[in-house]
């Protein structure tokens, strides 16, 4: 490495195969208690129906499971680790309180049809959070039935296409800025609904002329992401709104940057009339290497009647229920009633923040965003010069003189002990370096991506193929993505 | 606030590095008039020691301690121990989708893993990394075999499990997918007759549940027959995967959706669970979700990234097979790991566990009530019809700290009195003995006083 970095050192890893490869006939790691009724005779029972044999379903020890996943887990790079600065999905710490309270007995063991006398405790949760929700965004109502950000535009949308059709017109198309993440148009499409396409002006923001131009009584809503992709947030918000709703069409907000606004700012306040959130983002539920999330979708007073079924409701003796009886509802998304794992670690989130620890939160995470953009800013081309919130887009525009794309720029960040920002997001800018620090950060960590960053950039002029062959640290070096795709090997299979 | 790592000094310094006077600075962008100048109205910062306090009583509220003879799609298993360790590792629990394979190798790996599990179990040839759940999945399954057919309309068994059709309701609804219901006959099963009458030049597919929603096994040759004796393909959903490790996986269907919450994902009122596609090679490029496949790196060394992304909406856009992007990867793990504890043999003793406790329940059961469908196959559910509404007798079994089977009449009125009954590995003899004693208790009250109704019932499940 030409320039040392501060950040992270070499250490030897383990090897390990696949389990397949460790299994052995014999081998257990199960031990059921004897049988307290009667043997049965499957094949009297089952009949052609019986199972004879599993396969190549392996056959291991304990202790070889359990090195064999924590191997495995030395190879990932993670928030625990140091910081994931990936722009638009928000990688900010995981507290582990919230991990506690999902495993006390009675929460995760529930089942979601007991008896509603005795899921008073379940009940009181989604309650609660429903409320304290809909109290950050300045919403009306609102459902946690969704499964993750895209869930809830899919609900989001098939409410507003029912609201439409409630008053005689589904209509025909949502609009969607170019700077939108690819889940809002492919959203549009499974609810049927066409997507057109809106252009940014030259400040990163909805070009309020072509919106103007484009609006008619053909469109149901417009998408919008604000702060958008860009970490900007759409100061002319309410000319927007105003646009939408004087043709009746409806504003929907993609919440995946709320962590922006929490506590300062109510989308409630600005004309949104459907808002989804990533409980997976803003309140740190944890990724867990891609899942589960959890899409609670707020809306409007107007579009309550149809909320996904069910909904919960205080009823006359003043328990908690589930009222299944909303016949304009969209209807069900999902069986049971959501992630609701997941709803209990936002709510401890909620809790162990505050109001004061929630709007300390948001600024901090854009005073980070910002200074990052302060340290990097001359060294890294910044496409759009409009004030930053969350989130930083820089280009490789100086960079790719050299022949150094972002993608580059990423792999060598890995060798200086970070993990990557987003590349190539958002589309509407070219060669995009997206860096969302969160609040997570400390000025020392956010100190050492800088000399990281400005060292690379450095290094792209005095070598740039170090740079093009990164990472040089890692067990594997670049994969051969071309080959994965064009020949997939999607499973092991015995030799 | 303790989870963020600055002081009051750091804040000034960095202010002052970036050159703004106060934070106020940093929300100009927002126009003044929708600034929120006030405290959200929630309630205030909470020590560690009073959030935990807080679940801890609405644990007690929530049917701790109870005995449950719940299925229905969400099943109360063993989960052994080392599951809960090795996910709470950080590596696992808080990384990003592994975009990043150089980095991510422990769970792309995993996932290969998965899906290689997953295959053997099933008998088909291709898995994703995980869906939503099983509903969505089975909604998902259906709009995959809409898209390889060119066909449009669905029909689905009404012995699938109620709200994954509810779900499929909804996702089809708006994209033109019209359905339409085939019901079950005499033994439980999907009534083949009116299964053929159904079908039509336009479906493209058949959706049923194997075992089905009263834990019937569906006779899925068959059923695959008719389906592509029509052109039409067969989904079927598999929402108690225990099962797999007994009963003969659907190897005639062309995609399986199932839901995986069996192994070793706890009930957690309802979610988050796991749902998984199955299918077969030659479908793949139709299939939603993460794939992860094995490669090489320059030096030639295995290892595994996230593939066939021009399927998926960060690529397509609205072109996209689906929108689904955040799937259910920890989850995942957790079921990656139950599997691998219990493997090719546990597997099996597991599930003939399952069996042979629903065996004694349901004969127990059957000599006080009468359980429905008993000359089929099943798996560990069985439908017990009573003289006495469900309700009432659940109302009783709840004094004794138990939850009795889920009352149908929400779901199936043509079955009267009756309640989906479930048996794991966990459901001891002496629960089904207390159970079977108290269902016989009001069965007994209601023969030989079916007049007098003093007992206050309440609605007391739903």
């Amino acid at each position: 490495m030409k320039h040392e970095t501060r950040k992270a050192s070499l250490q030897v890893n383990q090897n390990e195969g696949l389990i397949f490869e460790k299994s052995s006939a014999g081998k257990a790691a199960w031990k059921l208690p004897p049988l307290d009724v009667p043997e049965v005779d499957t094949a009297a029972l089952l009949g052609t129906s019986e199972r004879k044999d599993l396969g190549n379903m392996p056959e291991v020890s304990e202790i070889e499971i359990i090195r064999h996943f924590t191997r495995m887990s030395t190879w990932n790079y993670a928030i625990d680790l140091g910081m994931y600065p990936l722009g638009s999905c928000t990688m900010k710490y995981n507290p582990r309180v919230n991990e506690a309270a999902a495993r006390v007995e009675g929460i995760a063991n529930g089942h979601p049809y007991q008896p509603e006398k005795i899921s008073q405790g379940a009940l009181h949760i989604i309650k609660t959070l429903s409320e304290q929700l809909i109290e950050i965004t300045g919403m009306d109502a609102i459902t946690l039935q969704p499964a993750a950000g895209a869930h809830g535009e899919m609900t989001g949308l098939l409410m507003v296409r029912a609201y439409h059709q409630s008053k005689g017109n589904a209509r025909k198309k949502i609009l969607i800025p170019d700077s939108a993440h690819g889940t809002n148009p492919a959203t549009a499409a499974m609810v049927n609904y066409a997507v057109e396409n809106l252009k940014s002006d030259s400040r990163g923001m909805v070009d309020i002329a072509a919106l103007a131009a484009q609006m008619n009584e053909d469109v149901a809503a417009l998408m919008l992401t604000n702060p958008n992709t860009l970490g900007v947030f759409e100061q002319d918000i309410h000319k927007i709104a105003d646009i939408l709703h004087a043709k009746g069409g409806l504003l929907y907000m993609d919440g995946a940057n709320m962590n922006a606004l929490v506590g300062k700012a109510r989308p409630g306040d600005f004309g949104v009339d459907v808002m989804h959130l990533n409980l997976h983002k803003t309140f740190s539920t944890p990724h867990g290497g891609g899942g589960p999330g959890s899409g609670p979708v707020a809306i409007k007073k107007a579009l309550e009647p149809f909320l996904p079924t069910p909904v919960v409701v205080t009823k006359s003796d003043g328990t908690l229920g589930f009222d299944y009886n909303r016949p304009l509802s969209v209807g069900r998304v999902r069986a049971f009633y959501g992630n609701f794992g997941m709803f209990v670690r936002a709510l401890a989130y909620i809790q162990a923040n505050g109001p004061d620890g929630l709007r300390q939160t948001t600024e901090d995470a854009v005073l980070n965003a910002n200074y990052i953009r302060k340290g990097l800013e001359g060294t890294y081309d910044l496409p759009y010069s409009t004030p930053t919130m969350h989130e930083v887009v820089f280009s490789d525009k100086l960079q790719l003189k050299k022949g150094v794309r972002t993608m580059d720029i990423a792999k060598r960040l890995i060798d200086y002990g970070f993990h990557p920002y987003t590349t190539a997001f958002p589309l509407i800018v070219p060669g995009a370096l997206m860096i969302e620090p969160t609040e997570s950060e400390s000025v020392e960590e956010m100190d050492l991506f800088i000399e990281a960053m400005k060292s690379i950039a450095e290094e792209v002029e005095e070598d740039p193929q170090t740079v093009l062959d990164a990472p040089h640290s890692t067990r594997v070096s670049r994969l051969d993505e071309t080959t994965a795709a064009r020949k997939p090997v999607l499973r092991w299979k015995p030799a | 606030m303790r989870y963020l790592p600055k002081s009051p000094a750091d804040r000034e310094a960095m202010l002052k590095a970036i050159g703004l006077r106060s934070v106020d600075e940093l929300f100009a962008p927002i126009p003044a008039e929708y600034r929120l100048t006030r405290d959200l109205k929630i309630p205030r910062q909470m020590a560690e020691s009073e959030i935990v306090d807080f679940f801890r009583q609405r644990s007690r509220e929530n049917g701790e301690g109870y005995t449950s003879f719940l299925g229905a799609g969400a099943y109360f298993h063993y989960r052994p121990v080392i599951i809960d360790s090795l996910i709470s590792r950080g590596e696992f629990l808080t990384a990003y989708t592994p975009y990043q394979a150089e980095i991510s190798q422990g769970t792309l790996q995993s996932i290969f893993e998965f899906q290689t599990m997953i295959c053997e179990l099933t008998g088909m040839e291709v898995a994703n990394a995980s869906m939503y759940d099983g509903s969505t999945a089975a909604a998902e399954g259906v709009m995959m075999a809409v898209r390889l057919t060119g066909r449009r309309s669905v029909v689905v068994a009404r012995s699938l499990h109620p709200e994954y059709r509810e779900v499929l309701a909804t996702y089809a609804t708006h994209q033109g997918m019209p359905l339409s219901v085939a019901g079950f006959g005499g033994d439980g099963r999907l009534n083949l007759k009116e299964l053929e009458r159904s079908i039509t030049p336009e479906t493209a597919c058949v959706l049923v549940q194997s075992p089905n929603f009263f834990g019937t096994i569906e006779d899925v040759a068959e059923i695959a027959e008719i389906a592509h004796k029509h052109g039409a393909m067969l989904v079927v959903s598999i929402a108690e995967v225990v099962s797999l490790g007994i009963v003969e996986p659907p190897r005639e269907a062309d995609i399986i959706a199932m839901e995986a919450q069996s192994f070793g994902v706890p009930l957690g009122f309802g979610g988050p669970y796991c749902g998984v596609i199955a299918t077969r090679e030659k479908y793949v490029r139709q299939m939603p979700g993460r794939l992860v496949g094995q490669t090489v790196d320059k030096q030639g060394r295995r290892g595994f990234v996230l593939t066939l992304a021009t399927r998926e909406q960060h690529i397509r856009r609205e072109k996209a097979t689906s929108n689904i992007c955040t799937n259910q990867a920890l989850v995942a793990l957790m079921v990656n790991i139950f599997m691998t504890v219990y493997g090719k043999v546990g597997l099996k003793e597991l599930a003939k566990q399952n069996l042979a406790k629903t065996a004694y329940a349901a004969s127990q059961f059957a000599k006080h009530g009468k359980v429905l469908f008993s000359g089929t196959p099943r798996f560990n559910e069985f439908v017990v019809q009573t003289s006495e509404d469900p309700y009432a007798i659940n109302s009783r079994l709840l004094g004794h700290k138990m939850v009795g089977g889920l009352p149908l009449k929400r779901f199936y009125p043509e079955l009267g009195n009756a309640a989906l009954w479930c048996c794991t590995e966990l459901t001891t003899r002496s629960a089904i003995d207390t159970a079977v004693g108290l269902v016989a208790e009001s069965e007994r009250s209601v023969r030989t006083s079916s007049s007098s109704k003093e007992e206050d019932v309440e609605e007391v499940a739903r």
